[in-house]
């Protein structure tokens, strides 16, 4: 009776310090201490089960933690452009674990006779949430990694195909409910979960990404609660509704950073609808050298670097940070316009600029940035395009009129580096780059960058 | 009674959300890389429900089934707390050398 209590009490410190952890790490000063908590959240959560009389052997459970240990600790080792790919990666082995959880139990009660309707309705949310997100986020870290082809694959009809087989899924389910022998319909939902994971993600591109992982993590989230509703297990609700509202909330800031809906995200297939507005007219864009640019950020006052996901791609963070090394020795005034979807996930951007050592007062939110930028002597862009396109400012007839962008053209001058004129993912012209104030500077990011740098440090030896 | 748990459960459920919302919408946009590293390993807290599978050992396909899910979570618990405190590491008010 004793040993009860214990663990319930260890279950009630853990949810605790699961709430602290998080709210620890709203300011980066208090952040680590967010992670002992969490850990210390995860160790009392893991021994008050260990001593649970149901447990009557851990020969297999040591297996599996070894083996989660040698996987879990390389992947926390991979470099930060592969972040996204990991967060996915993650997500699906939540979402695995909840969807073997609910099957097991299923098995389990139906030898036993013990399941009621309330169990095998919790089971089949559990099982559909938790497979859906198991293949649906390995299908978006395949995208992330390349293996799969990252444009969005879409055919006739896809919409009316992915929701049919969710809700056959959700009958099946209802089936199971009132007689829950059926075991072959729970085999059925079963299936459908894995295989609407996968149509799911299938017609999602590259720059949607940031919302689509989001999503997923509060899916992940929320197949932990209905873990917790199967298992009547508090901690597991608790534990899970903070994941659950966590992806949430990214998952609505940025929907709303791409002024587009969850719906739209989903089932709108970006890619399909600017494949027309791709061709335009072939126009004149001035463009320079290294040199030339080094020219005018040097002269400059005051500085603002736009990063996007060109700047992962080529890795070229830490040039990033050499050119603003540079230029603030030169007492220029430098910072950094943070787009909440620049990048592959939330917040990617400034773990980049981070490993980078840049300091993180200067990395500026959108909205604020914007204020400063008609005072703003150059932008650089460096592998960002639709968050500065002015067509979403002043284009009503372009896809993505309406998305709040980072004002560069308001600034005096533009210097954007790209690899070459052809649009960015979505296919759009980027007027911007027509500008008359506006550089281009062509090639790598990596390597251009690495020129600036190189023009910048002989300059300041000359004078 | 079943009926009685149901809305414990719902109840907690409830106020678990709320609390997630106020505490998450404080965190700063900064750092909304490693809030999705933290919560992801706080979330393999679903490792509590796949011990006691894999530890039962009921039937052979049930303590797989376990086992499988504990190694799934125990690898989002250690890779999820490792990487958020990299990360973390690096967030720093000024760049050593400016």
């Amino acid at each position: 009776m004793i040993r009860v209590q214990l663990i319930q009490a260890s279950y009630l410190a853990a949810a605790a310090l699961f709430v602290l952890s998080l709210r620890w790490l709203s300011n980066p000063r208090t952040a680590r201490r967010g992670v002992v908590a969490g850990v210390s959240g995860m160790a009392a959560a893991v021994g008050g089960t260990l001593i649970d009389p149901q447990i009557v052997s851990y020969h297999w459970i040591a297996v599996a933690v070894a083996i989660g240990t040698l996987l879990g600790v390389p992947l926390s080792r991979v470099p930060l452009t592969a972040v996204p790919q990991r967060t996915a990666l993650s997500h699906s082995f939540g979402g695995l674990a909840a969807g073997l959880v609910g099957t097991a139990k299923y098995m389990l009660w139906l030898q036993d006779g013990q399941l009621t309707a309330f169990r095998t309705a919790a089971i089949a949310v559990e099982v559909i949430l938790g497979y859906l997100t198991f293949t649906g986020s390995l299908m978006a870290a395949g995208k992330l990694q390349e293996i799969i082809p990252t444009r969005p694959i879409t055919y006739k009809g896809q919409n009316f195909i992915n929701l049919s087989l969710l809700a056959i899924a959700v009958l099946a389910s209802v089936v199971v409910v009132i007689h829950p022998q059926m075991w072959q319909l729970f085999l059925l939902v079963i299936v459908l979960s894995l295989v609407f994971g996968v149509l799911l993600i299938m017609p999602i591109g590259g720059a949607d990404m940031p919302t689509v992982i989001s999503l997923l993590n509060s899916y992940a989230g929320l197949s932990a609660v209905a873990m917790g509703f199967v298992l009547d297990n508090k901690l597991l609700i608790t534990a899970g509704a903070l994941d659950g509202s966590s992806g949430f909330i990214l998952s609505v800031i940025m929907s709303k950073a791409m002024n587009r809906s969850f719906t739209n995200v989903l089932f709108g297939a970006f890619g399909q609808v600017h494949a027309s507005a791709a061709a335009a007219e072939a126009r004149s864009v001035k463009s320079g050298t290294p040199q030339d640019a080094a020219d005018l950020l040097g002269n400059a006052s005051r500085v603002v670097i736009v990063p996007g996901y060109g700047m992962a791609v080529s890795q070229a963070q830490h040039r990033v940070k050499e050119i603003y090394d540079q230029l603030v020795k030169r007492g220029i005034e430098v910072k950094f316009a943070i787009h909440p979807v620049a990048g592959r996930m939330p917040g990617h951007m400034n773990v980049l600029l981070a490993e980078a050592e840049v300091p993180y007062e200067a990395l500026i939110e959108m909205d604020d940035i914007n204020r400063d930028l008609p005072q703003t002597d150059v932008v650089l862009v460096v592998g960002a395009n639709d968050v500065v396109n002015p067509a979403a400012r002043n284009d009503p007839k372009s896809p993505i009129y309406g998305m709040p962008i980072i004002d560069a053209d308001r600034a005096k001058f533009v210097i954007a580096n790209k690899r070459s004129m052809n649009p960015g993912f979505a296919g759009i012209d980027n007027d911007l780059y027509y500008a008359d104030n506006t550089l281009m500077v062509f090639g790598d990011a990596k390597t251009v960058l690495g020129e600036i740098v190189k023009a910048l440090a002989g300059d300041g030896a000359g004078h | 009674m079943p009926t009685l748990d149901l809305w414990s459960m719902a109840f907690v459920f409830l106020l678990a959300t709320f609390v997630g919302f106020q505490v998450i919408q404080n965190v700063s946009r900064l750092l909304h890389t490693p809030l999705m590293s933290l919560t992801n390993a706080i979330s393999a807290i679903a490792v509590v429900g796949s011990l006691l599978i894999a530890g039962e050992e009921k039937t052979v396909l049930s303590t797989v089934l376990g086992a499988v899910a504990v190694a799934a979570s125990v690898t989002n618990i250690v890779s999820g707390f490792l990487i958020t405190d990299r990360m973390l590491k690096m967030f720093r008010e000024r760049g050593p050398r400016s």
